[in-house]
């Protein structure tokens, strides 16, 4: 009699629990606002690009000198996303583009929500250019998706060679290396050579342009980069959206 | 630290599992992490037991089971066990390697009551 109750006790702990299976990945509720954004961009044609690197590798110099030398001859806007302070969103106005500055606070990445209520406050205009310049980190946005047509990141000179071996994530998620700061090569000993030959190792569709905002070295290949995006994303706006 | 975003994810999977199947507590959360996923899995748990707290899975055990690397060579077609991104092909030496599996983070299933 009593084993018997003990028994019955134990089922009972047991059937309180149970497994629920969900086989959800994680970032599952990213991708879904990602896919969102990209279905809008592409509804309006506008050709938008996710910018990623360290800090310090001249981003938002190089956004600057893109934004003057397309001189209005390409509607864009700019998202800026930093941990603090409105800086770089101010650097992007006084460069005659609209730009809106997410702060991040503690976090170390932009993710596709926060990009969706920026691209909605922004008003973007049809066949345009969105320049998306994310948090300075070469690790965690590359886990995030926020809807753009191309991840490009930007690799200094001023850094290390193997920074792609390092950080293979984001090289590996990007379509387009710029090589920044060129013009400082003669002053230092860091190999382009090997620097491209490593991020290649990691992906090796990864198209390159060497470049330098200060010089120019570069520039009319990257702003014709650009301009063959914009076409392309122009021209592949579904007919329904041009009514 | 984006593990503090994954941790916060992960959390909104189990409350929206919780409302459609109706459990009031996780005991045990069972995570799948690629070897190759972008995640450190020691500030994963330190974000997992902070952002649970006062939440259904406050004190859930979090059992990670890692998933191997798999990559496939673009020119020789060899597959293969893939341990980092800058790895070569081990049959030709290629590194043109596409990764097939061994990458993603996916809660597979939860013990709950």
């Amino acid at each position: 009699m009593r084993f018997r109750s003990h028994e019955a006790k134990a089922e009972t702990a047991v059937s309180t629990s149970r497994i629920v299976k969900l086989e959800q990945d994680i970032l599952a509720k990213n991708n879904g606002y990602a896919e969102a954004n990209r279905r809008y961009l592409s509804a309006y044609g506008i050709f938008a690009l996710n910018l990623v690197s360290s800090p310090g590798s001249g981003k938002t110099t190089l956004l600057v000198k893109t934004i003057l030398a397309l001189n209005g001859t390409q509607p864009l806007a700019v998202i800026e996303g930093d941990q603090q302070t409105e800086n770089d969103a101010a650097r992007i106005r006084a460069a005659g583009a609209p730009a809106l500055q997410i702060n991040t606070g503690k976090g170390c990445h932009l993710d596709a929500q926060m990009v969706g209520q920026a691209m909605q406050q922004l008003g973007l205009q049809d066949d345009s250019l969105l320049l998306i310049e994310n948090v300075g980190n070469l690790v965690c946005p590359a886990s995030f998706d926020l809807g753009e047509a191309h991840k490009v990141v930007i690799l200094s000179v001023t850094e290390g060679e193997d920074k792609p071996l390092k950080y293979p994530d984001m090289f590996s998620a990007a379509d387009l290396m710029l090589l920044n700061k060129c013009d400082l090569l003669p002053h230092l000993e860091f190999d382009a050579d090997l620097a491209i030959e490593y991020a290649h190792r990691i992906n090796p569709r990864l198209q390159v342009i060497r470049i330098s905002a200060i010089s120019g070295e570069g520039m009319t290949e990257w702003l014709e980069w650009i301009r063959e995006g914009c076409c392309n994303a122009a021209a592949a706006k579904p007919e329904a959206s041009l009514g | 630290m984006h593990e503090m975003s994954l941790a916060e994810n992960m959390l909104q999977l189990i409350e929206d599992a919780a409302y459609q199947q109706g459990f009031t507590r996780v005991k045990t959360v069972w995570l799948e992490i690629g070897q190759l996923a972008c995640v450190e899995q020691e500030s994963l748990r330190f974000g997992f037991d902070v952002v649970t707290r006062g939440s259904i899975a406050e004190q859930a055990r979090l059992e990670i089971i890692e998933t191997a690397g798999q990559g496939r060579c673009g020119k020789c077609a060899q597959s293969f066990p893939l341990a980092a991104l800058y790895e070569s092909c081990p049959a030709c030496g290629s590194y043109d390697v596409k990764v097939t599996g061994g990458d993603g983070m996916r809660v597979k299933e939860l013990e709950v009551e």
